[in-house]
């Protein structure tokens, strides 16, 4: 599948293009709706960057912005790993929750390296049942590096459900993360929540 | 030229049978998923935790105090002559691996940063639009075929591969730099090595602290960073390469999250 310019998207082939791509016409998720998404996030990140709010203002808006246009549940449920299995649904919903506050400290407070810089989409592909956005992230005094982000229709909305730095993969990472809190805490998942929460 | 190659191959032959007769290798199928591969956990993490120590009462202060006291556009200046001193390794290695456009481009690199760029402290080669290239021998064994071996962590170093080692020490032994007949170039290019690392530390110490003393596992993320990133480099432009380590949205029950 060859690579999508955007400025191919912007020339109105868009359309054929996408249709083309999309083995299935009853399909929502197409190259051109996979790429919208992502511009919109782009777009609203860059935004918050720019607005000059303060720290935790900051984190507020990142916290809204992943429950927007992330699928929340599949990487709440990842990161837990098999240690989901033995979760009750109180304490998946807990997790949740404790997750998404935790995943956009931690996210959030990396962009604010990005003040000064820009993310810039430079193609969409699709891969198995889903489509892969790749962009290119500009930050000061140092060379682009790769930023891909896998979105997916599975809930019905077109979401993103993972992230790649450079071939780093953000569902992996925090399955670790969490994985070695669990250990920390000798399994204990109520404990974990409530640690996750004061974690910044 | 002849010389650096010839010592190359030997002692490549030499350190690597030593290596792959007295260690366990990683399946073709497990390393296909991705998988990790550290039969030498135990030692790796006696290492990781000896380099926290060495990095937090030298490496991030000395790196910290490096980057508030100097400039950044004298730490950016040191960086280019770092990098302008690994350019002859890398032409080398990108001949060894075939790549003739990347060994051109480093040597465009390194002639130009070099003569109008002050001795490698600017980099003109950038604003003349001559990519970046950035090799080691570990990817050269990489594209003769050797696999990625054993995780390991080496002191003062950090993360990287049993396969890798065997590049690093290679580089550092094959510098046409300490070729050269006047001795008190003699490793300039390590020392030079240091300084840009310590820029880097200093320069993204809030991320580097994050995982180093904020995750429950630092050794544990410290691996994972590492070798998703190196595989990704490896990679390069053979997307297909990654297929397998992507993860499936509808593998997983996600009911009640």
């Amino acid at each position: 599948m060859p690579i999508l310019t955007r400025r191919l998207f912007s020339t109105g082939l868009c359309g054929v293009v996408a249709a083309a791509a999309a083995p299935t016409p009853l399909l929502a998720l197409t190259e051109a709706s996979a790429e919208k998404l992502i511009d919109a996030l782009v777009a609203d990140i860059n935004k918050v960057i720019a607005s000059g709010k303060s720290e935790s203002g900051m984190y507020k808006e990142f916290e809204r912005i992943f429950a927007r246009y992330s699928d929340t549940s599949y990487i709440a449920a990842y990161a837990m790993g098999v240690d989901a299995r033995r979760a009750s649904s109180a304490q998946k919903k807990a997790f949740s929750k404790a997750f998404q506050g935790y995943i956009s400290r931690k996210y959030g407070k990396r962009f604010r390296e990005f003040i000064g810089g820009k993310l810039e989409v430079t193609g969409v592909r699709k891969v198995k049942s889903w489509y892969e956005v790749s962009t290119l992230a500009y930050l000061r005094g140092q060379a682009p590096f790769e930023v891909t982000f896998h979105v997916s229709d599975r809930t019905g909305k077109d979401l993103f459900f993972n992230m790649y730095i450079e071939g780093v993969n953000l569902l992996l990472t925090e399955r670790t993360e969490i994985g070695a809190m669990l250990d920390r805490r000798k399994g204990n998942i109520d404990q974990m929540i409530a640690d996750l929460k004061k974690l910044s | 030229m002849k010389l650096i190659f010839q010592f190359r191959f030997l002692f490549v032959s030499l350190v690597l049978t030593a290596f792959l007769s007295s260690c366990g290798t990683q399946s073709a199928e497990s390393l296909a998923r991705g998988e990790i591969f550290d039969p030498y956990e135990n030692t790796n993490r006696a290492m990781h935790k000896f380099n926290l120590g060495v990095d937090k009462v030298l490496f991030r202060p000395a790196s910290k105090g490096y980057v508030t006291i100097v400039p950044p556009p004298m730490v950016d200046s040191f960086n280019y002559f770092a990098e302008n001193l690994s350019m002859p390794g890398m032409i080398v290695d990108s001949i060894l691996q075939g790549d003739i456009k990347q060994a051109g481009n480093a040597t465009a690199r390194f002639l130009l940063n070099s003569t109008i760029g002050f001795a490698g402290l600017a980099d003109p080669a950038t604003e003349f639009g001559v990519p970046a290239v950035d090799t080691d021998f570990g990817e050269t064994l990489h594209h003769w075929g050797f696999s990625e071996g054993a995780y390991v962590e080496l002191p003062l170093y950090g993360p990287t591969t049993t396969r890798d080692a065997v590049g690093i020490i290679v580089n550092i032994f094959t510098n046409p730099i300490d070729f050269a007949p006047t001795r008190p170039v003699d490793n300039l290019g390590v020392w030079a090595e240091i300084v840009h690392r310590m820029g880097d530390r200093g320069r993204y110490s809030d991320t580097v602290d994050s995982i180093l003393y904020e995750s429950a596992d630092s050794y544990a993320q410290a691996r994972l960073l590492f070798l998703q990133n190196r595989r990704f480099e490896l990679a390069g432009d053979d997307q297909d390469a990654n297929l397998e380590l992507y993860t499936d949205p509808y593998a997983i029950d996600t009911e009640g999250f």
